[in-house]
């Protein structure tokens, strides 16, 4: 069976400095897909390759089948529709009311009745839980609550692909805690294939069927997470153990302030 | 030394270029996506957003530019005055006006006036739109964003900008009457018709062509300088900044060369 989403070779970098040294991954149909990593390591760059913000400067995106680098803008299109997308901050539309935000995608894309988008829209705002918050401002929702808007409306178009960008961000344990129920709820109802960025280590261990490991732009681990619990390898250790790295230029702040005492140029 | 100057010579040079190609670029598409903007055959949810935009961009600028171009018409006759009248030619006050207006103050002020309301409105809310990824978000709703943000309001300023500069030119030449009128007893009637006699067709519409330019550089520069940001808040206040002064420039440069070629040709 084609995986739903292919990685191959996908090197990125901005101004010379490699952002993605030649990733390869693929994301099989139905699975949740965990990509950890820390802070600078490419995993939100990598997330803009897969749905297709950005074209890959060398390799290819393959979404179910259709290599993104090499699409015409109606199968880009397409590949897009299929894709639901969960913004970090919610991406909702301040303009408009939480219910217009989520039948957005319908009035654009389909020629439904109004009487039946409406009717979708608040079967998909239901599902997250916002049954009653259709008529409310994004302004008026909490932050947990703007985060399922933001996957009611990333479901709007029934995709095939359902992807999360950091969700857990800046939620308390609780909340955060119920978005990654409403994950795993999803994708046992829907059958989705379910793709992740985090860092969060406890909601990647409770989601993930797989998990992808990334470090300065290269993979160095892919696995079922009892594979990553049990890795030996250092840099999945720190990262699940919390080590902290030797704070870098520790040995340079004591020069610097040494010839500061010193009077000497800085 | 030498090659250093070169080299920030070039690197500004290939920014300037870079940036005239983005707005080249942006430009196509958004005449592309005007067809869909359109009412009838365009879509719907466009021209709604358009006519919203257009209420932004003309009817909320309505006091602005009639206080401003009332207060330019006043200024407009009052010097003109004070020079025609040492040569007892106060009736040619009258042709300074109609034609200043029609032909220059008109649409230049109202352009000025619309940079510094909507040029630089367009700017920040397109860059928080980026800040806050909501344009990423319109593009993996397989949605473009030079369609659903730019085109109505591009629409809308291409509308808005002649209605508003027709009344400018009404305000700042009624300006001219109440100061004929007051100056020197010329009964309004009076003032109005030589308003007609010196007011000639030609001047009108180039007036209207000058502001359906000044329009585009407005909404271009300002959608262009919003799609640019990166970073922060911050960025959105320099984009929006960028935006008035930017628009503003290329509106004073484009009413030079749109002034020579009508110069030249209207030439006898």
């Amino acid at each position: 069976m084609t995986p739903a989403i292919s990685v191959r070779d996908v090197a990125v970098s901005y101004n010379g400095l490699p952002v993605l040294n030649g990733i390869n991954l693929e994301i099989r149909r139905g699975e949740t897909m965990v990509l950890l990593g820390g802070s600078g390591s490419g995993k939100s760059t990598l997330l803009r390759q897969i749905i297709g913000l950005e074209r890959p400067q060398s390799g290819h995106v393959l979404v179910n089948g259709v290599d993104l680098a090499n699409s015409s803008p109606g199968e880009l299109k397409k590949v897009r529709r299929s894709i639901g997308v969960a913004f970090q901050n919610a991406a909702l539309f301040n303009s408009m009311s939480v219910e217009d935000n989520v039948a957005l995608p319908l009035h654009e894309h389909t020629q439904l009745a109004e009487s039946t988008i409406r009717l979708m829209t608040w079967m998909k705002l239901a599902v997250v839980g916002l049954g009653g918050s259709g008529k409310l401002s994004p302004r008026e929702l909490s932050g947990g609550m703007k985060k399922r808007a933001a996957v009611a409306r990333a479901l709007s178009l029934d995709p095939e692909i359902l992807v999360f960008d950091e969700p857990s961000a800046g939620l308390d344990p609780i909340v955060a805690a119920e978005l990654d129920e409403l994950i795993l709820g999803l994708k046992r109802a829907f059958n989705m294939t379910v793709v992740v960025v985090t860092h969060e280590m406890a909601s990647a261990f409770r989601i993930a069927d797989r998990m992808a490991m990334l470090y300065k732009g290269s993979l160095i681990a892919v696995g079922t997470k009892e594979e990553l619990q049990n890795s030996s390898h250092p840099r999945i250790r720190q990262f699940l153990d919390r080590v902290p790295d030797p704070i870098a230029g520790a040995s340079g702040i004591d020069e610097y302030f040494r010839r500061y005492l010193e009077g000497g140029s800085l | 030394m030498i090659a250093s100057a070169i080299e920030r010579v070039g690197g500004a040079t290939l920014r300037y270029v870079e940036y005239v190609g983005g707005l080249a670029i942006q430009l196509k598409a958004s005449i592309a996506a005007l067809t869909r903007t359109l009412p009838l055959i365009g879509n719907r949810n466009r021209w709604k957003s358009a006519i919203q935009q257009m209420l932004a961009i003309g009817v909320d600028a309505f006091p602005m530019v009639g206080i401003m171009a009332v207060c330019a018409g006043f200024i407009l006759a009052m010097q003109g005055a004070s020079e025609l009248r040492r040569f007892g030619a106060m009736q040619f006050v009258v042709d300074l006006v109609t034609i200043g207006f029609t032909r220059e103050l008109g649409p230049l002020l109202t352009a000025i006036a619309v940079s510094g309301r909507s040029g630089s409105a367009f700017s920040a809310e397109i860059g928080s739109m980026v800040v806050t990824e909501e344009i990423d978000a319109l593009k993996t709703m397989a949605l473009d964003p030079v369609e659903f943000v730019l085109a109505p309001k591009f629409l809308a300023a291409l509308l808005a900008l002649p209605c508003l500069t027709i009344i400018s030119n009404a305000c700042g030449i009624l300006a001219g009457g109440v100061f004929m009128r007051f100056s020197t007893d010329m009964a309004f009637s009076i003032y109005l018709s030589d308003v007609a006699h010196s007011m000639v067709l030609r001047d009108v519409v180039t007036g209207l062509v000058k502001s359906v330019a000044f329009a585009t550089i407005i909404v271009q520069v300002g959608c262009l300088e919003g799609f640019r940001v990166r970073g922060g808040p911050d960025a959105v206040g320099r984009s929006a900044t960028a935006a008035v002064v930017k628009s503003t420039f290329l509106v004073i440069l484009a009413d030079v060369g749109f002034t020579a070629i009508f110069y030249l040709t209207g030439a006898k």
